[in-house]
């Protein structure tokens, strides 16, 4: 049984090493800072932690006032709160003025649970891919969320990291994390699994179950969103006969939509998604929801199967 | 009282500015850059601690326009301190210009966007803590517009600012009483303004907004308040300065024709 760890927890730990090394960095919260753990660094740097309650807005219009002064701001609550309540700040005062803010939410995706579907952001990373200047990491289990946070730390410019609530297996063998760079974490030459944040590890289980078949997948962590490494993609249209892009997020604007738009432009190919279609969530166990929403293991075997059919 | 004359001919002169750069411009918000251009000349000429030559200077005070549409009054004041050169403000709202439509960060001296209303208090916000982590002592000012107050961001800003006793944060309502629809006690009510701030516990100094020896006074006296975040609501007159602009909701956001210009700059010579 591989580790499982909760992203968040490594998220809190990384901010305090983060804190320690850098006096720039200010961590916001809003009325969540247990559940986001940034809790942990407010403890830590009671000085450079501001907790702004139940007003998403102000909070991310306060840190463009604040990121103007020199600070690198952490800015965390729950996904749905982050990209929706506060979008146009988010338009109009973090990444319109290029701002080195890092909105770092928690609670992204289906498997919140029995919170039900106001809580579960499916379409977070849309709307954050569609404002210029945004970068988007999406880490895929507990070590990468220290990579992304640290790369989003040293890199200038607005992020958007998504990461989730339950406890996510650890992958082993990755490779070095780079910004911007997809990492091949399987070869095969009959299709390809594209997938980011917790549906990477079930691409890999499914991956593993279509070769005790017969067929060999290949598997890529698109951890970054944007910049998009569209490379990776078009090499996986060249070498295998079909994509399957798996998400815990809507279909429309995600990683699916991402690859889309490469392939449509520049290697047209054959995609099916594994995601969200046109629903809103509801309450119930994460492992329940996920096979609810077709979002399993079996579900990516079986679109693998349409994809090369 | 030299320093009032002063700046009663400075105000004057910005309003020329602003005239001029929007009738070439064509296009742009005349009423509410000519009500608050005494409080924001005043501010600039004789209350703010800056340096043009130095725009980036830790120590500078801040200034935010959270209501981003009567920014050519902001680039009227940073030209005229000497942030540009004075001719660029003829290239307001142009193509490729510095000086765009809603103001941004290409404009030197403008350290934030703004335009979408409501954010502007959570900017000052932001500068005024961090301030407070950098342990320096400038203060923060920001001019928010009365229709702008309908916004719910303005109020949850509002309350932070209290709870954190952002004593050098000063806010500074342009409360001329007109907004794109007519009159704000028609379009939604703010009555009573004074009331709310001073509930969300800020120290409010309510002033005529044309009167410049109040104004540097309410200044003044935002600056010996400690413990709490003050408010300038400053009663104005939109379109102030041109009689025919005067209370005509029309010139929220029309520019003045070149021949409505030139009636202007008379009447503001």
């Amino acid at each position: 049984m591989a580790e499982q760890l909760y992203q968040r927890d490594v998220y809190g730990k990384t901010l305090i090493e983060l804190g320690k090394a850098r006096p720039d960095i200010v961590v916001f919260d809003a009325d969540l800072s247990s559940s986001t753990r940034t809790g942990v660094f407010a403890k830590e740097f009671p000085e450079r932690f501001f907790n702004f309650g139940v007003a998403e807005q102000n909070m991310m219009a306060t840190a463009a006032g604040m990121a103007s002064c020199g600070k690198t701001v952490f800015v965390s609550t729950f996904a749905i709160f982050a990209t929706g309540r506060a979008w146009d700040q988010v338009r109009n005062s973090v990444s319109y003025s290029n701002f080195n803010i890092k909105i770092v939410a928690t609670h992204a995706g289906i498997t919140v649970g029995p919170d039900g579907a106001s809580h579960q952001a499916l379409e977070d990373i849309s709307l954050m891919r569609v404002i210029p200047n945004m970068n988007i990491i999406v880490p895929c289990d507990g070590p990468q969320t220290k990579e992304a946070i640290s790369a989003c730390a040293a890199t200038p410019g607005p992020f958007y990291v998504r990461l989730s609530r339950p406890r996510i297996p650890t992958i082993e063998n990755k490779g070095e994390f780079k910004l911007g760079k997809a990492q091949v974490l399987r070869e095969g030459k009959d299709v390809t699994l594209i997938a980011c944040g917790l549906m990477v590890a079930t691409a890999l289980e499914a991956a593993a179950n279509l070769a005790a078949k017969g067929i060999q997948a290949r598997v890529v962590n698109i951890h970054t969103i944007r910049p998009l490494d569209a490379e990776a993609i078009r090499q996986s249209a060249r070498l295998t006969k079909g994509i399957v892009v798996c998400e815990e997020h809507t279909v429309t604007g995600g990683l699916a939509s991402s690859v889309d738009e490469v392939v449509a432009e520049s290697c047209p190919t054959r995609v099916v998604r594994v995601g969200v279609k046109n629903r809103y969530g509801q309450s119930g166990e994460p492992q329940d929801l996920l096979k609810e929403y077709n979002l399993t293991s079996l579900d990516i075997e079986k679109a693998a199967r349409a994809v090369i059919a | 009282m030299t320093e009032i004359r002063e700046l009663q001919e400075k105000a004057k002169q910005i309003r020329r500015l602003i005239v001029q750069m929007l009738a070439e411009a064509g296009s742009g918000h005349p009423g509410g850059s000519l009500s608050s251009a005494d409080l924001i000349t005043a501010l600039f000429f004789s209350v703010l601690r800056h340096n043009p030559k130095e725009p980036s200077w830790p120590q500078r005070d801040r200034f935010h326009m959270s209501k981003g549409h009567c920014c050519p009054l902001w680039y009227a004041v940073l030209a005229e301190s000497g942030y540009f050169p004075l001719e660029r403000l003829l290239t307001l709202r142009k193509m490729g210009s510095m000086l765009q439509g809603h103001p941004d960060r290409r404009t030197p001296g403008v350290e934030v966007a703004s335009g979408s209303l409501g954010q502007g208090l959570s900017v000052a916000l932001g500068m005024s803590l961090a301030a407070r982590i950098d342990k320096l002592d400038y203060r923060v000012y920001v001019l928010l517009g009365d229709g702008e107050s309908q916004e719910g961001n303005v109020w949850e800003a509002a309350m932070a600012a209290s709870h954190y006793a952002c004593d050098n944060l000063c806010a500074i309502i342009d409360y001329n009483g007109f907004q794109i629809d007519g009159r704000t006690c028609d379009v939604m009510n703010l009555e009573p303004l004074a009331q709310k701030w001073q509930a969300f516990g800020w120290h409010t100094i309510e002033i005529d907004g044309h009167d410049m020896q109040q104004i540097v006074e309410a200044y003044k006296e935002a600056q010996g308040i400690k413990g709490k975040p003050s408010v300038i609501i400053a009663r104005t007159i939109k379109g102030k300065g041109v009689s025919f602009m005067e209370n005509v909701v029309d010139f929220h956001g029309r520019a003045p024709t070149k021949e409505e210009a030139q009636k202007a700059l008379q009447e503001l010579r």
